[in-house]
């Protein structure tokens, strides 16, 4: 897609992910600044009662927007609102999707959402992107 | 305890758009596009600069909401809100500050889970909004009662 404004509705935008490893989430962690360590120390997350680490819900948030970042030119990401409903753990393969709802002159609504491997939904929620 | 608080708001704080660390960011994300770190890009862009992702803003610092005490372990992030007048530009400074929107509980299947909205605003060195931050937590109640041991 070299232009976004060119979307028809029910189209998507979409990428897959490499899957999750320790080592993305200890960068967020350090960019983020956000060090709760369930997200990096298994130990942790184990006395948390979770069967391993789990990745930031804003990293999962964070990754889905850059379907988005190449048309800055075009608009930008004016509202994104996501609801964390589930986990995302080490090795997880995560496909990110944005499907065009609705278009007008002035936005385009979209649905996003990032699923693992089975299908699952994890982050779930909507981008409005306001065109300039 | 906590819906005494809704209202309430820290003060505010300068933040910095720093460039080393939107690009850390980017990268953790992994999205070093060049909108974002690229310095020639951002001058020809729209934007006559580099901007930041729109997750960004979790980074930055916000003052102290008196009275608001969090449990260190077992909060889960709900929801995530944001609303952009237009993008963070690399190098300005942004005056933000928090607010309780709400507090709620409702009944789930581990008791009744307890969701506090706090709400960011952050506005440029004029005093214009560029964007609002809502955050939505889930406190358990055996978090809760942890807290008041």
């Amino acid at each position: 897609m070299s232009n976004i404004l060119e979307l028809n509705k029910g189209e998507s935008l979409s990428v897959t992910l490499n899957p999750v490893s320790r080592m993305d989430l200890i960068k967020y962690a350090g960019a983020s600044g956000d060090f709760n360590p369930i997200h990096t120390i298994d130990e942790e997350a184990e006395k948390a009662g979770l069967p391993g680490i789990i990745a930031h819900g804003m990293w999962t948030m964070g990754n889905l927007a850059k379907l988005f970042t190449p048309y800055f030119e075009e608009g930008f990401i004016q509202d994104y609102q996501i609801r964390f409903s589930g986990m995302v753990f080490l090795s997880d393969v995560i496909t990110l999707k944005a499907e065009l709802q609705n278009k007008t002159v002035e936005y385009m609504d979209f649905d996003v959402k990032a699923i693992n491997q089975k299908g699952r939904e994890v982050i779930k929620g909507k981008v409005r992107f306001a065109i300039y | 305890m906590y819906k005494d608080l809704i209202g309430k708001k820290s003060s505010k704080v300068k933040s910095t758009i720093e460039r080393g660390m939107v690009t850390r960011f980017a990268e953790s994300i992994g999205d070093l596009n060049p909108i974002y770190v690229d310095e020639e890009v951002g001058k020809k862009s729209r934007y006559g600069g580099n901007i930041a992702p729109p997750t960004f803003p979790r980074v930055l610092s916000s003052g102290v909401i008196e009275g608001l005490k969090l449990p260190k372990k077992g909060l889960i992030h709900g929801e995530q809100n944001y609303h952009y007048k237009r993008p963070l530009l690399v190098g300005e400074d942004i005056y933000s500050y928090s607010v309780i929107e709400d507090y709620y509980e409702k009944q789930g299947s581990n008791g009744l889970m307890g969701f506090l909205s706090t709400k960011r605003y952050g506005e440029d060195a004029n005093g214009e909004l560029v964007f609002t931050e809502e955050s939505i937590i889930i406190i358990t109640e055996t978090v809760r009662k942890a807290m008041k041991v």
